[in-house]
């Protein structure tokens, strides 16, 4: 007979008592229960039932009797306070002691409380158990107002159980929006009307700063200078998994606390599983009651079944249940899923908001967002979780079907929401477009200010910007953004032909406002690509990668990446990179550039990094830079009984060639000694093949998201006639694309596409082909190493600090072990580990 | 995840109890911002010069939590003077700290003050 203890009578506490006894009777299998409560479990899902009823019994899961019925010993008011693996027992605050086989740990969860200065005050509550339901319920009757700290699913349930008290009730929630985990803006704006329609008042973006009071609490104070006047308040922001006795007993927890379990629930002990609310799996706990009967059966399983039964997380899809507003979100409800695409319905006379989230090919259901109207919850739900197919035209899910047959975005009728961060109509992109005489896509986003937010309707907005146009004839003239009326092409010859050489100078000439964070990269680059200065020297309008020559990663530390030309490396050089990797203490990895990138660095630590670097012989890299990063190659004739000609050498004298130089994105080229192809030549902004009597020149490649083969500009050349085409081909591009397109991009939109571009490069067209040659020349000529230069100058070296009055590192920056190596400890968390 | 947001509380003009000297005037860079550390906090200060003025907000960026704001490109949205973190081109006011484009926190600002060419933030 093997003896089992579970630690905690709650919901699933008792949940695994009743599987494990409907499979195994007590000569099987002892049951003993500890619940540090006075009260067998009860349902707290239901808890606010207890207003209306204050009844416990109606609450209880079981009766007291079915307990003894099925022989489980339930102990109540018995906290236990230590666990003793090597000998297997356990012992309660009373003293008792018990032995065990296996231990079942579900202690749930108690409320957070925020340390906020006054939590200790008389008159502060939290909503967990059912005697903080009896304190509240006998505090509101001498009081008149309440508050509730907390807009989330819990938060506005208690604050209807206050309301319900005839206390004059509020919400206050720090986030800008309610439940801000399930819900979005629109989402958000529609239930605090509806909540606030039945008498609750919501406060949102309200930082509390301390809650005041001589003994008992009269008000609080936020961070803003507002206060609000009130008798009582409800904490409810969050759980905190009850994970106190894992420190003694040497049991692992999770990042963010509660037991850190296996997917069959075993802490790092094998004897002991932890399930519910305090345990914790890949790093999540489960505030709800379902995985946490998932977790139940499976242990049950473990013990007494097949095992085979496993639990590798659960769906968070929630239901509100408050009494009169329908609320539901379900999966990716956020659509954080890169490249989901969101579509949204508002009704304001009805109360309705409703969104869906489709995958980027528009065939799955990623989740939504339900408010108002939550009947359709349960088949959206099933559609999402089954990886359903989608009717032709999704938004049907939510609209309902209509006439039309095509499935585009004009068929949307102008109410759809297209942009669910903003708020912003189809009909509202539409009326700006027509009202306002937009002609430019960033005009429109300015404008109605969709596609700002997440982005994910971006795609949207410029589909309903062009047929726009379209519908009303025009075409389209894409103009950099709401500060320079003009075309990069035009910008490019403005600042070639006026000679100008800041961006200052630039903006008060040409543009309006004060700039903003797409025109001044792109300026700057312009700058960069016509005279090659120092970009250093306007270190402001740079991006961040720009302005600190280095790649900034997560957390804020930096890579850094010297130049490897075609890939070849001395070994002394390679022992360089070594020594300096391991004196700084940085994660190398070897790039799909034939280079080595070194991360990790810290911003104060990067001049003497290169520093050590310069002086082994290396330069920069420019991975930091749009502009031109690898040429990659293959080992070619000297070594490889294949090639055909020499192509490392050709490569490294390619990229030597235009290393430094900065255009519309970052370039990379490729060069094979022979028609195999080894350095996947064809895949590159510009390739070079061997053929018998000379190479083959291939441009506009791309890998990535997108990838598209590069196409024969020129066939049998030899390398100085590839040069030559070379030189007029990129210059031609820097000149000519729009901001960030690669050359892939550039081509598909080129009119006439590759046989254009053939007439302008090889057959000289446009009679251009010398200026761009010259052009490219002059930009050769003034090549420098950009590191080199920032070493050198005491000026620009200062500017390698993290803090302006100190010469600390930023102490927020943690880095974990990994692999024998190190990684940023992860997104958010850095600011926690500093407390 | 918010304790280290806590930290961070918006002093307005008039709340000012101690002016704390940061940096010279000369030691900033033209329309960017530095970041100085004041009591364990990150303030990242930004001197507009483009309109000869100067503004001061949390160095935290709350999007993903990130110390890097004094890193960020100034510029405007119509007439609001904002910053872009180098992360996510999250925008934020820097007179007020409002997010402009998306739902992030809002940033808390200090006063800042410049005299004998001496950049001075203030705390309450
Ligand atoms: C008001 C409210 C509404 C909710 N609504 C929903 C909902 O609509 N949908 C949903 O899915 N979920 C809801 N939940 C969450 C749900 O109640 C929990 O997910 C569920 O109760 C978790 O069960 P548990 O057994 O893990 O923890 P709990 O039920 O919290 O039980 C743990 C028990 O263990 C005891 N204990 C802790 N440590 C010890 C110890 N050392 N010794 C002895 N005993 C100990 C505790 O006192 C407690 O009684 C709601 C919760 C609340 C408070
Ligand atoms: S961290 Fe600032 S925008 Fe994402």
């Amino acid at each position: 007979m093997k003896k089992v203890i579970v630690i905690g009578n709650g919901m699933v506490g008792y949940k695994f008592c009743e599987k494990l006894r409907a499979k195994a009777d007590a000569s099987q299998i002892s049951l003993i229960v500890y619940g540090e409560e006075p009260l067998p479990a009860y349902d707290r899902v239901h808890l606010s039932e207890y207003f209306t009823n204050q009844s416990e019994e109606d609450l209880y899961m079981a009766p007291r009797s079915w307990y003894d019925e099925h022989q489980v010993t339930l102990k109540t008011s018995q906290l236990v306070t230590t666990i003793n693996r090597d000998q297997k027992t356990i012992q309660t605050h009373t003293g008792d002691t018990e032995s065990y086989d296996y231990l079942i740990l579900a202690t749930g969860s108690r409320p957070m409380v925020p340390p906020i200065q006054g939590v200790d005050k008389k008159g502060v509550f939290v909503y967990r158990t059912i005697e903080d339901l009896e304190q509240i319920i006998a505090y509101a009757k001498t009081v008149k107002r309440g508050a509730v700290l907390g807009g989330g699913l819990l938060g506005l349930e208690a604050a209807k159980a206050l309301m319900d008290l005839s206390l004059d009730t509020q919400v206050i929630e720090f986030a800008p929006r309610l439940m801000p985990r399930q819900l979005d803006q629109a989402g958000s704006d529609m239930l605090k009307s509806k909540i606030e329609s039945l008498g609750i008042q919501i406060l949102l973006n309200k930082n509390t700063s301390q809650i005041r009071g001589n003994g008992k609490l009269d008000g609080l104070d936020f961070a803003d200078g507002t206060t609000l006047e009130t008798d009582m308040l409800v904490i409810s922001c969050g759980i905190i998994s009850r994970d106190e006795l894992a420190e003694k007993t040497g049991l692992e927890t999770g990042k963010r606390g509660g037991f850190k379990v296996n997917e069959q629930l075993q802490t790092n002990d094998p004897n002991i599983f932890a399930i519910g609310e305090a345990a914790s799996y890949n790093d999540m706990v489960y505030g709800l009651v379902a995985p946490g009967y998932d977790m139940a059966d499976t242990v049950v399983e473990q013990l007494i079944g097949t095992g085979n039964k496993t639990f590798t997380g659960a769906d968070m899809s929630t239901k509100l249940k408050l009494i009169g507003v329908d609320v539901a979100s379900f999966g990716d409800a956020l659509g954080d899923t890169p490249g989901s695409t969101p579509i949204a319905f508002e009704d304001k006379n009805t109360g309705t908001y409703k969104r869906i989230n489709l995958s980027s090919d528009r065939k799955k259901l990623l989740g939504g967002i339900l408010v108002g109207d939550s009947e359709a919850y349960g088949m959206l739900l099933q559609i999402t979780q089954n990886g359903m197919a989608l009717p032709p035209n999704p938004e049907d899910l939510i609209l309902g079907a209509r006439g039309g047959d095509s499935g585009t975005e004009m068929q949307l009728p102008d109410t759809a929401q297209i942009c669910s961060c903003e708020n912003v109509t189809k009909g509202d992109i539409v009326c700006a477009i027509k009202d306002k005489e937009l002609t430019d896509l960033n005009e429109v986003r300015s404008c109605t200010k969709a596609g700002t937010g997440c982005g994910a309707c971006s795609p949207m907005v410029a589909d309903i910007f062009t047929d726009t146009l379209k519908a009303m004839g025009q075409t389209v003239r894409k103009t950099i953004c709401a500060h320079f009326d003009y075309t990069r092409q035009e910008l490019y010859s403005l600042i070639k032909v006026k000679n100008i050489k800041s961006y200052a100078e630039l903006l008060s000439a040409y543009g309006s406002g004060d700039g903003c964070e797409t025109c001044k990269p792109a300026v700057a680059s312009l700058l960069a690509s016509i005279w090659n200065e120092p970009i250093l020297k306007q270190d402001t309008i740079q991006d961040t990668n720009d302005r600190f020559l280095a790649n900034i990663q997560k957390g804020g530390s930096y890579s850094v990446v010297p130049r490897v030309p075609g890939g070849e490396i001395t070994p002394d050089k390679l022992i360089a990179i070594g020594a300096v990797a391991k004196k700084y203490d940085l994660y190398t990895k070897i790039t799909g550039g034939q280079r080595i990138d070194l991360f990790g660095a810290r911003l104060n630590d990067l001049p003497k990094i290169w520093r050590e670097l310069i002086d082994a012989g290396f330069e920069s890299g420019h991975a930091y830079g749009k502009a031109l990063r690898t040429v990659k190659s293959c080992v070619g004739s000297t070594w490889c009984r294949y090639g055909l000609h020499d192509s490392v050498g050709f490569a490294i004298e390619i990229e030597n060639r235009y290393k430094g130089i900065r255009s519309p994105h970052k370039l990379k080229g490729g060069v094979s000694g022979c028609r195999r192809e080894c350095a996947e030549a064809q895949g590159k902004d510009f390739g070079l093949i061997a053929t018998e009597v000379g190479y083959n020149l291939y441009v506009c490649g791309n890998g990535g998201a997108n990838p598209q083969h590069a196409q024969l500009l020129a066939g049998d050349i030899d390398e100085k006639t590839a040069i030559k085409y070379l030189d007029r081909f990129l210059m031609f591009y820097i000149r000519t694309a729009e901001p960030l397109n690669r050359t892939s991009v550039w081509l598909n939109k080129l009119e006439g596409g590759i046989d254009y571009l053939r007439d302008v490069v090889v057959n000289d067209s446009l009679g251009l082909g010398e200026e761009l040659e010259k052009d490219m020349q002059a930009l050769i000529a003034a090549y420098h190493c950009e590191w080199k230069e920032a070493i050198s100058n005491p000026t620009m070296q200062a500017k390698f600090k993290h803090f302006a009055n100190t010469d600390d590192h930023d102490p927020t920056q943690h880095f974990v072990p990994m692999r024998e190596m190190k990684k940023p400890a992860e997104w958010g968390l850095v600011a926690n580990e500093t407390k | 995840m918010t304790s280290e947001l806590l930290n961070y509380k918006t002093v307005s003009p008039d709340e000012v109890t101690t002016w704390h000297e940061a940096c010279k005037v000369t030691d900033f860079p033209q329309d960017g911002g530095l970041c100085i550390s004041y009591q364990g906090l990150q303030i990242a200060v930004f001197n507009f010069s483009q309109r000869k003025e100067w503004y001061a907000t949390q160095n935290l960026c709350p999007h993903k939590h990130q110390m890097i704001l004094s890193r960020g490109m100034v510029g405007s949205e119509g007439e609001e003077p904002k910053v872009a973190c180098p992360f996510h081109k999250k925008t934020f006011s820097l007179k007020s700290g409002e997010n402009l484009n998306g739902n992030e926190c809002k940033l808390a600002t200090y006063p800042v003050k410049v005299e004998n060419e001496t950049v001075y933030v203030g705390f309450a």
